[in-house]
């Protein structure tokens, strides 16, 4: 699946998309976070503090409870400050 | 006939006059137009801002601004809603956003234009970076904005 990240969270990735295959037990929003916070330094950092990062799937707002099953695009980004 | 309804996220500057102007041209059943614009600040003396610049998730940002404007359109009286979004480098004294809503009476079209501002803070895919003379930071969620925007769920 295709993952996007915005803002600081692409900035400490170090990229602004990726296609990723994780593991079948990887099946919400907040495992997928937890499973990048594991691949390496730039991704733990990105991912240090989980329950700041808001995710969307498919350009719509996904809690971390949501199925990642079936998503074409899953975006991971800090809460938003548009306006 | 539906409410007209525009949206637009662009990099370049608008004519907020003219937006205004245009909720009410040509019809006469238009009472109110209320407008809500957003302008970057030059930040106080001596943590000067030097500008901004706001990132944002193209596809995202204008499904989910339709999203909270269907939701006005459907809670609101409303004659017409115009959300206009700028992303990319902004100056200080330049525009951000615009909310303009029409209605028949005021109470409508304020309601609404504050409804859209305090969503558009908090949902809408966009992130602003300020620059200053120590360095570019990414500017922090406000707790007060969650709150604003929390306060339209309550029953």
């Amino acid at each position: 699946m295709k993952v996007v990240y915005f803002a600081w969270v692409r900035e400490r990735v170090g990229k602004a998309e990726e296609i990723v295959e994780p593991p079948a037990e990887v099946s919400t929003v907040g495992d997928l976070i937890g499973w990048l916070a594991g691949r390496g330094e730039s991704y733990a950092h990105a991912f240090e503090a989980p329950n700041v990062i808001r995710a969307a799937i498919d350009h719509a707002h996904a809690p971390p409870q949501t199925v990642i099953a079936g998503a074409r695009e899953i975006a991971l980004f800090p809460p938003m400050t548009g306006g | 006939m539906g409410v007209p309804v525009t949206i637009r996220l662009q990099e370049a500057d608008f004519d907020t006059a003219r937006e205004i102007a245009a909720m009410s041209a040509g019809r006469t059943d238009v009472g109110a137009v209320v407008s809500f614009s957003g302008v970057c600040r030059g930040g106080p003396d001596g943590d000067a801002i030097d500008g901004l610049t706001l990132e944002h998730y193209p596809g995202m940002a204008e499904a989910e601004i339709g999203r909270h404007v269907a939701e006005a359109l459907a809670r609101w009286p409303l004659m017409g809603v115009t959300v206009i979004h700028r992303h990319g480098r902004i100056a200080p004294g330049e525009n951000i956003v615009l909310v303009v809503t029409a209605s028949s009476h005021r109470g409508a079209a304020f309601e609404a234009a504050e409804f859209l501002m305090d969503y558009l803070k908090t949902r809408a895919p966009f992130w602003k970076r300020e620059e200053r003379a120590a360095g570019a930071n990414w500017v922090d969620a406000a707790a007060h904005d969650d709150a604003a925007a929390a306060r339209w769920t309550k029953s």
